[in-house]
């Protein structure tokens, strides 16, 4: 063996004798590689899928004619007048025992580029007068065969779709700059794309991310700097033996680097599980929301081995950098003296507390700027600003607990608890920030749950929803309803990226949308050709009551949660004028039960009131299931650091503990306060972490939400859960504080000796 | 999908394609369940409209154009039918797919445009009683209407002769191996009407010609091009005559008589030698020819108006009019596939 290969066995030799430790490191830098590398496979998959639909089915982004009732004649004879359209047969199919969107196209005159390859070359004859339907689906039907298309679509000839759905044709593709002919609407394709609307939601996820990243390294960092502060006698050794700083600096870099690799791998893994773990709920969110689709299927690709990997070693650096730079410039005889690891004077933490204010201050003044990143912006200098300034406060409570006991030992406790403060900063920090997050995101869940569950009992007025499948089902429907129903009329398209309704008045709709913000008597005024416009169009283009749209004057505002897209209502006779759409959707006010009209009309679809608000508040609920499970993750990861820094504590303040002992407290009692100090830190945490949480939900509720998904909540109070929380806290904190108390209460009395007799 | 995709549909309608190969655009593939075109006469009015029981079919008019300060100019009007089963049917189900090439021609330029649609549905289609050919907003009847990028025209179509069958009475044979078509031409259209280019509209008056034509495999699989002309001499004569390349060249040629009577060559009996090349969109194209045909005493030099009379369509090729020098002078069009 030569020297270098001693002195690293030597330096490894450290991780055999303490296990924990080293699982603590690993796990950390594993747990925070995961989390990151988890939230980051989700948004990847999603926007590959958005990318996939963009490139598969670019004919959403073509200006497309509509009509009342488009025939194959009435196709014809536009293409004989010159008109470049295409015709598409579009609707719900169940294919293979799934229902699906199915498409039919014309490939013979399709825009070039607005199919993807659908493999024609291979089977051309197939696709034009065989049975062919193109999905990435694995369906059970003969006539599939699999593509790369995105998920919940299906592509086939239009023949094959006119025999599945019927023979009209949904809509004509219309290239060119050109008006539309007499009898058809003309609608314009969205302006935003799906990558665009869901931004959001992937900016939320991928800062839930980075918050879990960086408590997890608050882990890793007191892991490493346990392991240094234990190794420094032996790194004097290596040092007066003759190895060079540098030698040494490299041979621990090595070291970190090995475990950096092996827990980023480990981490990769788990990123994996949890990405799927947290992928069907996520695809199901976009779907409810955004009506993107996104395929529940995870692949590891291998450049997320290589990113992982990366943001494992990048994070073992960070956390180990400082115990690095200190250790190279370290005096060859330097004194083995026990440094308390990670001091602090009273100085430096003004400056930490000086510059979190500062931070806290930039986060206010971000407040002045719109933008999600600027809502963000804000998030984060509340965050960082409110961890920075912790010891400062931690220092004050404990100074002020000190000064309000009575009784040595209770002097004692709050003197010894400020003396740890400095160890224990960085994993009350970790816990403040999992705190905080969870009061702020389950407030702001909350009071959203709430807002939306009130919203969606009035939206929800009619007693029966029904959507027939063409105009001779709905007027047969009409007849067979009679007067055992009242039918209102509902239709919605979306032209430009914006959903233009049509309403009838009627006393039910007056109930169902209430306006947040309306000139004097707004229905009238609809009426007469004013429009209402939903929250978000409000919000984006900073409009009020009496200003314009393109489509009229804003009569009224009305919210609609849930609804990404800007929305403007019109009349029911001026949506008629400008859309000449087929109508298939009715709301019934009836004590006709649903089954009734499934039996006389299978192909009506029928839903009632239960089950939509069912289905609304499912959505609604799987949006927020996977923030509530980073969440928890989160929380867990906190109280992974707590232990770490016990742990090193522990064996670290012997030289203050031994005194006491010495003194006349019992190692029972000495291990009672023990535990009672780790408590009432996290109690303490608890309190700051209420403020600091509530300003998050206000941020969350006032800035990120309006930005993010156009509607501003009102903020309501949770007591109860803040309780829950409080105690699961505390209850981490004593799991976190019992390993290390055991380890106190049973210590041998000989170690507690050797601090008198420097045999240390 | 783009239009590469499309035409490997036409391409790829053979079922099984010989291993030496498909030749032109397919045209040399098998016939596969398709009927296969034999001698005998023609059924008026019925041979104007589709076959739709044959792989391959067109509609294919040429006009030499001349306006009235001069300018000469050239007009083409193609309609392909292509089958990708030997049968008709209503609607969507319809496997005959249409295809349509219009191009306009001037001696700086060369306009060309492309039309697909599928059968079944009225898009596009032909008519024999009375005459009427049509995809889109194209026509061909008493008329051929076309309008691409930039270019339109509009020429009434008048026969001042009659029907010419091409070959052994209409079948038209293109390989030693036997290979054939049913082929008749109406050489004699006096055309008059509309161009238009850039917006602007110039009345012309002129020739044209129109070639008719059904096979389910025309060409024998080596044959991988061929060099077409058809020729209106200032005499009233007409002349049809094309090589085709393959191992050995098969050159086959029509004397047509101005009164309308057709006098089939033996093969080899037409001449023709390459004078002049040039680089066509990246291919040597010969664009100056001579053709001999020494029992009528033909010894002309063809060509081109625009040298760079190139179809860049989903099947390129080289379709352009010419003028002839030489014992007969006249004018006429010039279709070359490349090498």
């Amino acid at each position: 063996m030569t020297g270098p290969m001693f002195a690293l066995s030597a330096l490894l030799s450290h991780w055999a004798r303490h296990k924990v430790q080293a699982a603590l490191l690993l796990l950390g830098l594993a747990l925070a590689t995961a989390l990151l590398t988890g939230v980051q496979a989700i948004n990847a998959e999603a926007r590959a899928s958005y990318d996939r639909a963009a490139s598969a089915l670019s004919q959403d982004n073509l200006p497309r004619l509509v009509a009342e009732r488009i025939t194959v004649a009435d196709y014809v004879a536009l293409r004989r007048a010159g008109w470049p359209v295409s015709p598409v047969i579009e609707g719900e199919a169940l294919i293979g025992g799934q229902t699906l969107r199915l498409i039919g196209i014309e490939p013979l005159t399709l825009p070039s580029g607005v199919a993807p390859d659908i493999g024609l070359a291979g089977d051309p004859t197939g696709f034009l007068t065989g049975e062919v339907i193109l999905s990435a689906e694995a369906l059970n039907d003969p006539r599939v065969r699999p593509a790369e298309l995105p998920s919940g679509v299906a592509l086939t000839d239009i023949g094959v779709a006119a025999g599945i759905l019927g023979p009209e044709i949904s809509y004509l593709l219309l290239t060119g700059d050109r008006p539309a002919p007499p009898g058809y609407a003309l609608i314009h394709p969205a302006t935003t794309d799906l990558s665009q609307l869901t931004e959001s939601f992937h900016l939320n996820l991928a800062a839930f991310g980075y918050l879990a990243f960086g408590v997890g390294l608050f882990i890793v960092h007191s892991a490493i700097g346990l392991a240094f502060e234990q190794r420094r006698g032996m790194f004097r050794t290596l040092r007066a033996l003759g190895l060079s700083a540098r030698a040494l600096t490299g041979l621990l870099l090595a070291e970190l680097l090995v475990f950096a690799l092996v827990a980023g791998a480990a981490g990769v893994l788990l990123g994996w599980l949890i990405a799927g773990a947290l992928l069907p709920d996520v695809a199901a969110t976009l779907r409810g929301l955004y009506g993107a689709e996104v395929g529940s299927g995870l692949t590891l690709r291998p450049v997320w081995w290589l990113s992982g990997l990366g943001i494992a070693v990048l994070g073992m650096l960070a956390s180990a950098g400082q115990s690095l730079w200190r250790l190279g410039r370290l005096p060859v005889l330097a004194p083995a003296q026990s440094r308390a690891w990670g001091r602090e004077s009273a100085r430096a933490m003004r400056a930490q507390a000086l510059a979190g204010a500062g931070l806290i201050g930039l986060g206010a003044a971000l407040l002045a700027v719109r933008g999600l990143w600027a809502g963000f912006g804000v998030l984060a200098g509340l965050l960082l600003g409110g961890a920075l300034m912790l010891p400062m406060l931690m220092a004050a409570l404990t100074r002020a607990g000190q000064r309000l006991s009575r009784g040595t030992v209770a002097q004692w406790f709050w003197a010894d608890t400020r003396q740890q403060l400095p160890g224990l900063s960085l994993a009350l920090m970790a816990l403040l920030l999992a705190l905080a997050a969870n009061i702020g995101v389950g407030t702001m869940v909350g009071s959203f749950r709430t807002s939306f569950t009130t919203w969606i009992d009035q939206r929800l007025a009619a007693d029966l929803y029904v959507e027939a499948a063409d105009e001779a089902d709905a007027t047969r429907l009409l007849a067979w309803l009679g007067n055992r129903a009242e039918a209102l009329p509902m239709i919605r398209t979306t032209d430009g990226g914006t959903q233009i309704v049509g309403m009838v008045d009627h006393p039910l709709f007056r109930r169902a949308w209430p306006l947040l913000r309306a000139l004097p008597d707004p229905w009238a005024r609809l009426d007469a050709g004013d429009v209402f416009i939903n929250e978000q169009l409000a919000l984006r283009r900073g409009l009020a009551p009496g200003d314009r749209v393109e489509q009229g004057v804003i009569a009224g505002i009305y919210p609609d949660y849930g609804n990404p897209m800007p929305q403007v209502i019109l009349s029911w006779d001026r949506h008629r004028a400008l859309y000449p759409l087929p109508v298939l959707r009715y709301a019934l006010i009836t004590d006709i039960r649903a089954a009734e009209i499934r039996a006389a009309f299978p192909r009506v679809v029928v839903e009632d009131r239960a089950a939509i608000r069912k289905a609304s508040v499912a959505v609604f609920e799987r949006t927020f299931a996977v923030t509530a499970a980073l969440n928890v993750l989160t929380l867990g990861v906190a109280a992974l650091a707590m232990f770490a820094s016990l742990l090193t504590l522990s064996s670290l303040r012997l030289p203050q503990v031994a005194p006491v002992w010495a003194m006349g407290l019992t190692r029972g009692r000495l291990a009672q306060l023990e535990f009672l100090r780790t408590l009432a830190l996290a109690a303490l945490i608890c309190g700051l972490a209420l403020p600091l949480g509530l300003a998050l939900a206000w941020v969350l509720l006032a800035v990120v939400n309006v930005e993010a998904f156009g509607w501003r909540l009102p903020m309501l109070l949770f007591p109860g859960d803040w309780l829950r929380l409080g105690l699961l806290s505390l209850l981490a904190a004593g799991l976190a504080a019992a390993l290390p108390v055991r380890w106190l209460a049973r210590i041998a009395p000989a170690e507690l000796l050797k601090v008198f007799a420097h045999e240390r | 999908m783009n239009v590469k995709a499309i035409m490997l549909i036409l391409m790829a309608c053979a079922v099984s394609a010989p291993a030496s190969g498909q030749g032109f655009a397919g045209l040399g593939s098998d016939a596969g369940g398709f009927e296969m075109p034999g001698p005998g006469p023609f059924d008026f009015p019925a041979d104007h409209g589709p076959h739709p029981t044959f792989r391959i079919e067109w509609w294919y008019v040429t006009a030499n154009l001349t306006a009235a300060d001069g300018t000469e100019y050239g007009a083409q009007w193609t309609l392909f039918r292509n089958a990708l089963a030997p049968h008709e049917a209503g609607g969507w189900a319809s496997p005959q797919i249409w295809l349509a090439h219009a191009a306009l021609t001037t001696a700086t330029q060369h306009l060309a445009a492309e039309k697909l649609a599928r059968g079944g549905i009225g898009q596009a289609g032909v008519t024999a009683e009375p005459f009427g050919a049509w995809i889109d907003d194209w026509e061909l009847s008493d008329h051929m209407a076309a309008r691409g990028e930039g270019f339109a025209f509009d020429l009434a179509l008048h026969a001042t002769g009659p029907i010419v069958a091409q070959g052994d009475g209409g079948y038209s044979v293109k390989s030693a191996a036997g290979q054939a078509s049913r082929y008749y031409s109406q050489p004699f259209y006096a055309a008059s009407g509309e161009v238009e280019l850039d917006g602007k509209r110039i009345p012309v008056t002129g020739t044209a010609w129109m070639d008719r034509e059904w096979s389910s495999q025309p060409l024998a699989a080596d044959q991988t091009g061929w060099d077409w002309f058809s020729l209106s001499f200032d005499d009233g004569a007409r002349l049809m005559g094309f090589r085709l390349r393959g191992a050995t060249d098969f050159v086959s040629a029509t004397w047509i008589g101005a009164d309308g009577r057709p006098e089939p060559q033996p093969p080899g009996a037409l001449r023709l030698t390459p004078l002049r090349s040039t680089t066509v969109a990246g291919r040597e194209m010969p664009v100056e020819w001579r053709l001999e045909l020494p029992a009528k005493g033909l010894d002309i030099t063809t060509r081109a108006l625009n040298d760079q009379a190139w179809n860049a369509l989903s099947v390129p090729y080289w379709e352009g009019p010419i003028r002839a020098e030489g014992s007969h002078p006249g004018h006429g069009y010039l279709e070359m596939t490349g090498r």
